[in-house]
């Protein structure tokens, strides 16, 4: 793959250079979508094209209307302002508990191993639209349909899977010798998981603490059922605005959540990169 | 901590503070278990309080059916005796009981609920409830079956006693029966006319759209990942930016980016008319329809397909194919009878994973989808929160988690669940 040989028949040149046209057919149907919505969203017009004066690059063609609409637009303002009352908590909440539990389950003598993790695993296996509706039947019962708790417990329960995910992964190369030579040493367990085991799995428990983030901050289905209009998050403002009808606001609010995916990237990535080399599998 | 001391042949070894060796073990192993089961103990109570209990009680609501013999414990204890065989429709007593309970459902506004839960049976239920609820004030002491009668005629038809007596039940199966377009009659279980079958042709189409959603993501993610495999780790780092990119894009941002590029006056679409390639009025249809959930779930699950391919093909040695040209094979042969087989892995457990995702989808096919291309989420969401038929959402939820839940076991023989990585 990696060039061309000398002796390469003409076949062979047409189908070196078709394929990578193909790929990069492939990666801009992957990424375009994305990629176009950026300069859509400083149209000045509410249209979803680009005008003439946008394409001549005109300053009249473009304008920040459609931010100062986010900024300013007290239902957007809401909406952020819920989504970031209710993701925090539930990322804390699946966070604790997850790395716990990833802890516990990678003990050499776990009984009913594959079970528990059946169970810790299914609300990232079992549709959304299931959860949602057995989260709606069963909240409304208990009283915690239609409040901010409901929701936060509901993402929670939806990001463990994820901490657990990536915490057990960080431990999978963990050197067991370590926490005894701690203990030969004269520490407690606590300490010994505080000073020892702690900052070393620190960047999966992040990790995961970001994918638990994300997977509340993005959710809409479970936060459509178990939420009232009191806790409308982002993209649930997104999704009515969506449905009912398309504002050219939605373009600015996807532009800042692109941004910040691309933030959340570079973090996740630079966590990987260290976490393998505070455990020594790469040089690097 | 068990320091053994050398024992002759048949003592039996001790640790220090005398305690046989084989108990010590044993204690300090379920030492170990227990604080296993501690460490864990708080996620699972968590997960079963706030998920499974959930999804138990969607599974119990789908075959749940207490309502009628709540509201109308007595009718449904005369009716005990009732024959539709023998009799048209039942005798004085059975009126009187409808009227104790009736008064009583009026005064607790509950007459109108069971209305509604017999309505989903046979169509016209529900008013005849509300109509009867109303006069039932008015309604004297004796002759109840004449004076419900004059209330309203339709209390003289077998049909819906019938309705009533089969429903009385505290369990049925008629939720799971209309998920699948199946209705109970004097004959048994029978096929609901040709215009109410909607269920299993929906099954079916989400289950055909998921295919074909599979596909284009194998006939697309396949080149990709074969291309990152293959260039040396510096450039396939940076093109990888571009399968990430999107796979951590926030769900609704991409959704509503299709909105946007394939409305008729849309990016796509105005771009085809500058061009002149299709005229003002020809302009191409390819949202609200399956055309747009096909193209907007495929690039949504894509990365799902590529990632796993990519970390089969990065472990197959490129001295396979070599070998197999140094052998006479050409570029074809070499690919297609060595390279491909060793990645049938990597597409199984890519294919199963889009698929999985794919037919639970809700967001996309409601967003893109129009009439044509939703999926039977799409029902389920309608019917918990427009028609307010519960039952029958989780009938036709529990139907759809136990296809995810066979595919997802056929997923753990062949990937194993352990061995799902994230990004």
């Amino acid at each position: 793959m990696s060039g061309l040989p000398p002796y390469a028949s003409p076949l062979q040149t047409f189908w070196y250079y078709a394929f990578r046209v193909i790929c990069g057919l492939i990666f801009f149907f992957l990424i375009f979508p994305i990629i176009v919505i950026m300069p859509l969203s400083f149209n000045s017009i509410p249209f979803f094209t680009f005008t003439r004066e946008m394409l001549t690059l005109d300053p009249a063609g473009y304008s920040l209307v459609n931010y100062q609409d986010f900024f300013t637009n007290p239902d957007w303002q809401r909406a952020v302002w819920n989504s970031f009352r209710i993701a925090p908590v539930a990322t804390l909440l699946s966070t604790a508990f997850g790395t716990l539990a990833a802890i516990g389950l990678s003990q050499p003598h776990v009984p009913f191993r594959r079970a528990i993790m059946a169970i810790l695993i299914s609300p990232m296996i079992v549709p959304l639209i299931i959860s949602a509706a057995g989260m709606y039947f069963f909240y409304s019962r208990i009283g915690l349909q239609g409040t901010y708790w409901g929701v936060v417990l509901a993402h929670a329960a939806l990001g463990t899977p994820f901490v657990i995910i990536t915490v057990t992964a960080t431990l999978v190369g963990f050197d067991k010798s370590l926490v005894r030579a701690a203990a030969n040493l004269g520490a407690n367990p606590v300490t010994t998981f505080l000073r020892i085991q702690m900052p070393l799995i620190i960047p999966g428990v992040v990790s995961g603490a970001l994918f638990a983030f994300i997977t509340s901050f993005d959710e809409v289905v479970v936060v459509l059922f178990v939420g009232s209009s009191g806790q409308k998050t982002l993209p649930w403002q997104m999704f009515t605005g969506l449905r009912e009808q398309i504002s050219p606001t939605i373009l600015s609010v996807a532009t800042l959540m692109v941004i910040l995916s691309i933030a959340l990237l570079t973090t996740l990535e630079y966590l990987r990169r260290r976490s393998e080399k505070l455990r020594g599998l790469s040089p690097g | 901590m068990t320091d053994m001391t050398a024992g002759k042949s048949g003592e039996v070894l001790t640790t220090r503070d005398g305690t046989p060796l084989k108990a010590a073990l044993a204690k300090a192993l379920r030492r170990e278990k227990m604080r296993a089961i501690l460490l864990i103990a708080p996620l699972l109570v968590f997960v079963l309080l706030t998920f499974i209990a959930p999804i138990a009680d969607m599974l119990f609501r789908s075959v749940e059916n207490q309502i009628v013999e709540e509201t109308l414990p007595s009718t449904v204890q005369a009716l005990g005796t009732w024959n539709p065989d023998e009799q048209e429709i039942p005798d004085e007593p059975v009126f009187e009981a409808l009227f104790q309970d009736m008064k009583v459902a009026v005064k607790e506004k509950t007459h109108t609920q069971v209305g509604s839960r017999l309505n989903y049976e046979s169509p016209g239920i529900s008013s005849l409830f509300r109509k009867t609820g109303r006069q039932i004030r008015r309604m004297d002491e004796g002759d109840y079956k004449a004076q419900f009668l004059d209330a309203d005629k339709r209390w003289g038809e077998a049909n819906v006693w019938k309705t009533i007596k089969q429903f009385s039940p505290t369990y049925t199966d008629g939720y799971f029966l209309s998920a699948v377009d199946r209705k109970r009659s004097d004959t048994g279980i029978e096929a609901k006319p040709e215009r109410e079958q909607i269920y299993i042709f929906l099954f079916w189409r989400t289950l055909f759209m998921s295919m074909v959603i599979t596909f284009t993501c194998i006939l697309l993610g396949y080149p990709i990942a074969f291309l990152l495999a293959n260039l040396p780790l510096r450039t396939s780092n940076i093109l990888m930016i571009l399968v990430l990119l999107p796979f951590w894009t926030s769900l609704l941002v991409r959704t509503s980016a299709w909105k946007v590029l394939l409305q008729q006056q849309g990016v796509i679409n105005e771009t085809l008319y500058q061009l002149g390639l299709v005229a003002d009025d020809g302009r191409l249809e390819l949202i609200n329809n399956q055309t747009g959930t096909i193209i907007a779930m495929t690039h949504i699950l894509l990365p799902f397909m590529i990632l796993p391919l990519y970390s089969v093909m990065k472990t197959i040695s490129p001295s396979y194919v070599r070998a197999a040209k140094s052998l006479g094979a050409n570029d074809w042969t070499a690919f297609w009878r060595v390279y491909f087989p060793n990645t049938v892995a990597g597409i199984g457990a890519g294919s199963i994973l889009v698929f999985i995702l794919s037919i639970g989808y809700y967001i996309t096919p409601e967003l893109v989808g129009g009439t044509s291309g939703t999926f039977i989420s799409n029902r389920i969401a309608y019917h918990i929160s427009s028609s307010l038929n519960w039952g029958l959402a989780a009938a036709l939820g529990t139907i759809l988690l136990v296809v995810v839940l066979v595919f997802y076991w056929l997923y753990d023989k062949i990937v194993g669940i352990d061995n799902v990585k994230l990004g």
